[in-house]
């Protein structure tokens, strides 16, 4: 049984994974482009427009992420209603802390590494169903009434971004649906982006005052993360496979 | 020489033990199915970072052995050598029910199973797995075509031929995607191969014709119908024949990773460092399923007794599961290069060669869909007249 979000039904009634997800498809999806569905994460279907002129993404500054930290972690499990069952195997994780060793200076830095959100997304060239999706704006989500669970866009994923529910969920929050045998992934909190506000994570780094997270639209030259990109060196994970990732690294 | 006469087998007493097993292990999958369904993949082996496991190795078996199992109509049909053709009824019943017991097998796997229906009706076609619904369906169509126009009495050899043609055209594309589903990963070094859909369709040839081997001896012996010496041994020379090109290909992809420095790490994991996986290479790949058939086959002695295929095809068949199981298992288990240069750690196995132990629940889905593929052609060699009544040498116009 899951327990509904009661900020979004004011009875705060029961109701099965299922009838959940059922009445999800129902009254909750908005066609964002021209065969593109999305599921509004939360919202009505005009906060889930996504703006073809706006490219979101991050930046992350390792020389600011203090290895001791995990707020951008907990704040994501909080926000989207995940969280680990004590086994690191089959547990999701829709944002991790790495830790990186220079084989050669012996520098070791950390950092966090969630979905990439690519312009060319290997998730969602191989997704058999097109559940795996890119917004217009850039951002990367699985379409959970059309995800068959085959796990091909795991295979594919150069990030390991990807995790896939093994066991029944519960307590979901209602702007980030979940289902067992379903692929889950950072959604980059579209459900606060589509009505003005930050990710989760990059709001909790803020707080801690670490600020190693910037996000904005990479399209817009006058926003502080792409004011950062013009000046600082930053890199892409794996440039050789030429995805453009909307996730940005400086400080390795 | 008499005429080749198909008859359906009769219900003795063993095909109806060989049908009750082959239902116990069908029972027992759904059995499986239903389990792991109701708690989630958490009862299986499979993990976050082997998202693919051995209901996949048996799938992808039996995908692959389907379109090899159609060689034999081929070799008849395309390629004109008449003294297989009383086998190409079988050969493209066989196809048909390999690739339904491995459809069976990927589809009761997915995490949303309910959702085939889905899968049938919304197509991303960029994606190779879309296009392989439309390939393995279509296999089914077209060889279904050319075994009723094989088993049609009266028509006109040259459509036998056109849709055998079209038949074999289509399982080179079928196993080309297979094979693609792996070959166009490019962010695993295990994969991103363009050589592995050759080497997927060498391997059909080798998996398909041991298995195509194995189930024509079982069901003469089960129907009491002779089967020629000669034949046999002929059927042999051309399993060797593909068992060398499955190590050909094989010694190519790993010889072309060892000269590139990035694919270094991922060979050095597979020959040599990756326990059970280089073990399976070894030992189960190239020793069982390589060269042992080879040595057996061509063996001055017993390489002469018709029992030498057979045992060949054994080793065949034990051989592609640990081939796959290394390709399959292995290429996911090797860690991605996301961060070259560094020493890469985690809590979600970043850097780490992941494990995996397959559970029963994945072990009794694979049996099952084995089992399925041998049901289905028990099924049909009862009810349609697919199984020649005489298979000695001499009625084949094989001579000493």
């Amino acid at each position: 049984m899951t327990d509904v979000n009661p900020d979004n039904s004011q009875k705060g009634a029961d109701i099965s994974r299922r009838d959940f997800l059922r009445s999800g498809a129902a009254v909750a999806t908005a066609t964002l482009a021209p065969g593109v569905t999305l599921i509004a994460f939360g919202g009505s279907p005009a906060e889930a427009k996504a703006d073809a002129g706006k490219r979101w993404g991050l930046l992350i500054d390792a020389n600011k992420c203090a290895s001791d930290c995990s707020a951008c972690v907990s704040a994501c499990s909080t926000e989207n209603g995940w969280k680990g069952n004590g086994n690191a195997e089959t547990d999701v994780q829709w944002i991790r802390k790495i830790t990186l060793n220079n084989t050669e200076t012996g520098r070791e830095v950390t950092m966090p590494m969630m979905c990439q959100h690519c312009e060319e997304p290997p998730c969602v060239d191989v997704c058999p169903t097109g559940a795996s999706f890119k917004r217009e704006d850039g951002i990367v989500l699985v379409d959970k009434h059309t995800c068959i669970g085959c796990r091909y866009c795991m295979m594919a994923c150069p990030f390991k971004a990807r995790s896939f529910v093994h066991e029944p969920v519960n307590n979901q929050k209602s702007h980030a649906p979940r289902g067992q045998g379903t692929v889950e992934s950072c959604t980059l909190c579209v459900h606060r982006v589509d009505k003005g506000g930050v990710p989760a994570c990059v709001e909790a780094c803020e707080a801690t005052g670490h600020g190693a997270i910037i996000f904005g639209d990479l399209k817009d030259p006058q926003s502080d993360i792409a004011k950062r990109l013009a000046e600082y060196q930053s890199v892409a994970l794996r440039p050789d496979l030429d995805l453009n990732p909307g996730v940005r690294y400086s400080g390795l | 020489m008499e005429r080749t006469i198909y008859r359906e087998i009769k219900a003795t007493r063993p095909v109806w033990g060989m049908a009750v097993m082959l239902g116990a292990f069908i029972a027992a999958a759904l059995g499986s199915f239903f389990y792991v369904e109701h708690y989630g993949h958490i009862v299986t082996g499979m993990n976050n970072q082997v998202v693919w496991g051995l209901p996949h190795v048996f799938a992808i078996f039996l995908i692959v052995a389907a379109s090899g199992a159609l060689n034999v109509a081929s070799i008849v049909s395309v390629f004109d050598r008449t003294d297989y053709k009383p086998l190409a009824r079988l050969s493209a019943l066989l196809a048909m029910a390999l690739l339904v017991g491995g459809l069976a097998v990927l589809v009761l796997d997915l995490g949303r199973p309910d959702r085939i229906i889905v899968a049938m009706t919304t197509y991303n076609f960029k994606s190779i797995f879309a296009w392989n619904i439309f390939l393995y369906t279509g296999f089914l169509g077209v060889v279904a075509l050319y075994l009723f126009a094989q088993m049609t009495v009266g028509i006109p050899y040259s459509r036998v031929r056109k849709a055998g043609t079209l038949a074999f055209v289509w399982r080179l594309a079928l196993t080309t995607g297979t094979g693609s589903i792996f070959g166009w990963l490019v962010a695993r070094p295990g994969y991103d191969a363009a050589i592995m859909a050759p080497m997927f369709i060498a391997m059909s040839f080798s998996f398909g014709l041991a298995m195509f081997i194995l189930v024509v001896t079982t069901l003469c012996r089960l129907s009491h119908r002779p089967f020629g010496d000669l034949l046999m041994l002929r059927l042999g020379r051309l399993l060797a024949i593909f068992v060398a090109a499955v190590l050909y290909f094989t010694a190519v992809r790993h010889l072309t990773n060892l000269y590139a420095t990035e694919h270094r790490a991922f060979e050095i994991f597979t020959l040599t460092a990756g326990g059970s996986i280089t073990t399976l290479f070894w030992l189960g790949q190239v020793f069982i399923g390589g060269l042992a058939p080879l040595m057996v086959l061509f063996h001055p002695s017993f390489g002469k007794s018709p029992k030498a295929p057979v045992v060949a095809s054994v080793l065949v068949v034990m051989g592609a599961f640990a081939q796959l199981y290394v390709i399959v298992i292995g290429g996911q288990a090797f860690p991605m290069p996301v961060f070259p240069g560094y020493e890469v750690s985690s809590n979600f196995f970043d850097g780490a060669v992941a494990s995996y132990s397959p559970r029963w629940p994945e072990l009794l889905l694979g049996l099952g869909g084995l089992a399925i593929a041998l049901f289905v052609t028990g099924l049909g060699v009862k009810i349609l007249r697919i199984l020649p009544t005489n298979l000695s040498d001499a009625n084949v116009g094989l001579n000493r």
